[in-house]
């Protein structure tokens, strides 16, 4: 059974910042729900409200940046960059602000619906210039992200998870690199997010129908190890299946896409995600089912891919968490 | 390198500046010069503590945008001064008064009167729209609305790490129909921000025409007043007026001055294009002739021959 975490982004976040002056935290208005409360009441010196003002907050951010700051922001993703996309560009993006972007509820991981999941960020912030982007699948990755974010000579953006996480891995973000979990022959799948525990859930039920899978895990989307990419492609016979929580655009499965197409590779690509649809509010197991974003959208891509059916179901893949709407680790139920 | 001339007398160098590269561009931002031609001489040849300029009187050519593979990049705003604790910091919040701003680093002697053949030419920093890397800006603030909030931000980090340099901002009055400018001050009121300054020129013109014509705006200095902001209304072409509005108290909060000015004061005959006065291209050779002679006359100095 898999190990959960509670709140791991409150105690990381404030283990990381408490007591360097340099680091601000940012809120607007979101503060218990980006588990940053603890850290309010306990360093009120680097706490600052900007309340429900989001491009004044964003702006204010760069401020802070040339006076020689390096402000985390705290909200969710949505409200970082569709309403104030100008401030982020103009004063954070362009002048390579060291603004830490901590964007919560990525995608489909919150039932807010349309208004509060962030199902594009990541193609609007690939091609921006100048931005780096890091992606939490695990509890590791959380408690990790405030020291790889920090690391960067530049504005970052940041999806991170909240609540209860389970932990997949034992060593931190190391910005621009991947993680290996599986070195197959047939298929190469590459997964961020919370979409890497569902491939997880599905590997011994493809490991039993006789595949031999490949598996990438990216908490780095920019900058991205192209080549590193190509060899793992060139080691599988099949071909290449990405699974996201986002839009299948301009996220993951386009930059596998890209980096196939410039390097000329011939091999299949199968890419999972919202298939340019917006989501609506439901719990998170409910809508990666919808949607197939889960271990069993993954077996039927892969079954697509290869052109064979396994015959694998529902009761062959392993038991999928089922995360409490409502729970003592959330502010409130969103 | 302070009051070397009156402001009087740099407010006039400013527009004649402004007039010329407008005759021989065949139009441009003459109606900025003449509101806002007070307010920038006095910021810069009176109340900005500013140090000497660190970037050559000559601007270099554009060198990139800020980027990873781009590490000798600056700003314009080596032309203010170095940014040490002490020296104040100006944005240029309206990014198209850059004419009339780079006209005004000539005329207290941080650029050479060169920097201006250069406005507006392929593979120049000096830009139509101020950009950070051209003459005297710091950030980008094209995007109208954005440079309060950015001052903001500066000027709340500037007080934490105790520097006692201000931080000023010359707004445009278009902007106060932008919500962030109200997040803003609303923000300044709530974390106490008193080490912000604006002056703005209050003009009543935006790009469509009149302001009250595109959306009015109603009370400013109501407005700011309710948000939090200390505020004070004045005749923008009168220095007096500047010298006595930044001595208002304002504890706790920024300070705002609402520079109430004419878009055709000292060019009398920019009546003739009244409400589109954004930006004035001549609209056939005799227009262009007659502005020439009676603008010259204005401001004191020869017509412009502007055919070579």
């Amino acid at each position: 059974m898999v190990e959960m975490v509670n709140r791991p982004y409150a105690s990381a976040f404030e283990k990381f910042a408490a007591g360097n002056p340099d680091i601000l935290c940012l809120s607007a208005d979101l503060t218990s729900s980006c588990e940053i409360d603890g850290f309010r009441d306990r360093h009120p010196d680097q706490f600052v409200s900007l309340g429900m003002a989001e491009q004044n907050m964003m702006s204010f951010a760069g401020g802070l940046g040339l006076a020689g700051f390096r402000p985390f922001i705290h909200t969710f993703g949505v409200f970082m960059y569709r309403r104030p996309y100008d401030q982020l560009m103009a004063s954070i993006a362009y002048p390579r602000r060291k603004v830490r972007l901590m964007g919560f509820l990525p995608g489909v991981t919150t039932p807010g619906g349309m208004t509060h999941q962030s199902i594009e960020d990541i193609s609007v912030m690939r091609s921006i210039p100048n931005m780096t982007i890091l992606e939490t699948g695990d509890a590791t990755e959380v408690e990790s992200i405030c020291e790889a974010a920090d690391t960067i000579d530049g504005p970052v953006w940041c999806r991170v998870l909240r609540g209860s996480v389970p932990r997949l891995f034992d060593t931190p973000i190391r910005v621009g690199e991947m993680r290996e979990l599986a070195d197959g022959d047939d298929i190469l799948v590459v997964t961020s997010g919370i979409c890497t525990e569902e491939a997880l859930r599905a590997r011994s039920a493809l490991k039993k129908a006789g595949l031999s899978i490949r598996h990438l895990h990216l908490h780095t989307i920019k900058p991205f190890d192209h080549g590193a990419l190509l060899d793992h492609i060139g080691s599988v016979r099949h071909g290449v299946i990405t699974l996201e929580n986002h839009v299948t655009e301009g996220g993951v499965g386009s930059l596998v896409a890209e980096t196939m197409a410039d390097a000329g590779v011939g091999k299949r690509l199968v890419r999972l995600g919202l298939r340019d649809t917006y989501a609506h509010g439901g719990s998170r197991a409910y809508l990666m089912r919808y949607y197939g974003l889960d271990a069993l959208a993954l077996v039927r891509g892969i079954e697509d891919l290869v052109g064979q059916s396994f015959g694998i179901g529902e009761d062959d893949l392993d038991a999928a968490r089922v995360d409490a709407v409502h729970s003592l680790v959330k502010a409130e139920a969103l | 390198m302070r009051n070397e001339r009156s402001s009087e007398d740099v407010a006039l160098g400013i527009r004649r500046r402004v007039f010329e590269h407008a005759m021989r561009n065949n139009g441009g931002y003459l109606s900025q010069a003449c509101s806002a031609g007070e307010q920038l001489a006095w910021l810069y040849n009176e109340e900005l503590n500013l140090g000497p300029p660190t970037l050559p009187p000559i601007p270099e050519p554009f060198g990139g945008v800020p980027s990873a593979g781009n590490p000798g990049y600056h700003t314009g705003a080596g032309y203010n001064g170095p940014a040490e604790p002490g020296y104040d910091r100006l944005f240029i919040a309206p990014a198209h008064y850059a004419l009339v701003a780079y006209a005004t680093l000539i005329e207290v002697g941080r650029m050479a009167p060169e920097g201006l053949d250069m406005f507006n030419k392929d593979g120049s920093s000096v830009e139509m729209i101020g950009a950070e890397h051209s003459p005297g800006m710091e950030v980008h603030n094209g995007t109208l609305g954005i440079g309060l909030s950015t001052a903001a931000g500066l000027a709340w980090g500037r007080t934490r790490k105790g520097e006692p340099g201000r931080t000023w901002v010359f707004m445009s009055d278009g902007e106060v129909q932008e919500g962030q400018t109200w997040e803003a001050v609303q923000a300044c009121a709530h974390h106490g921000i008193d080490n912000l300054y604006a002056i703005m020129d209050v003009n009543a013109q935006q790009c469509d025409g009149a302001m009250d014509s595109v959306m009015e705006v109603g009370d400013i200095r109501q407005k700011f007043l309710t948000f939090g902001a200390a505020c004070v209304e004045i005749d923008g072409h009168d220095l007096g007026a500047m010298r006595d509005a930044v001595r208002e108290p304002h504890e706790g909060r920024p300070l705002i001055i609402l520079a109430h000015t004419s878009p055709f004061h000292t060019m009398s005959i920019l009546q003739e294009r009244f409400p589109r006065l954004h930006y004035v291209r001549f609209k056939s050779e005799d227009e262009r002739a007659r502005m020439n002679a009676s603008i010259a006359a204005d401001l004191g100095v020869e017509p412009i021959n502007y055919t070579h």
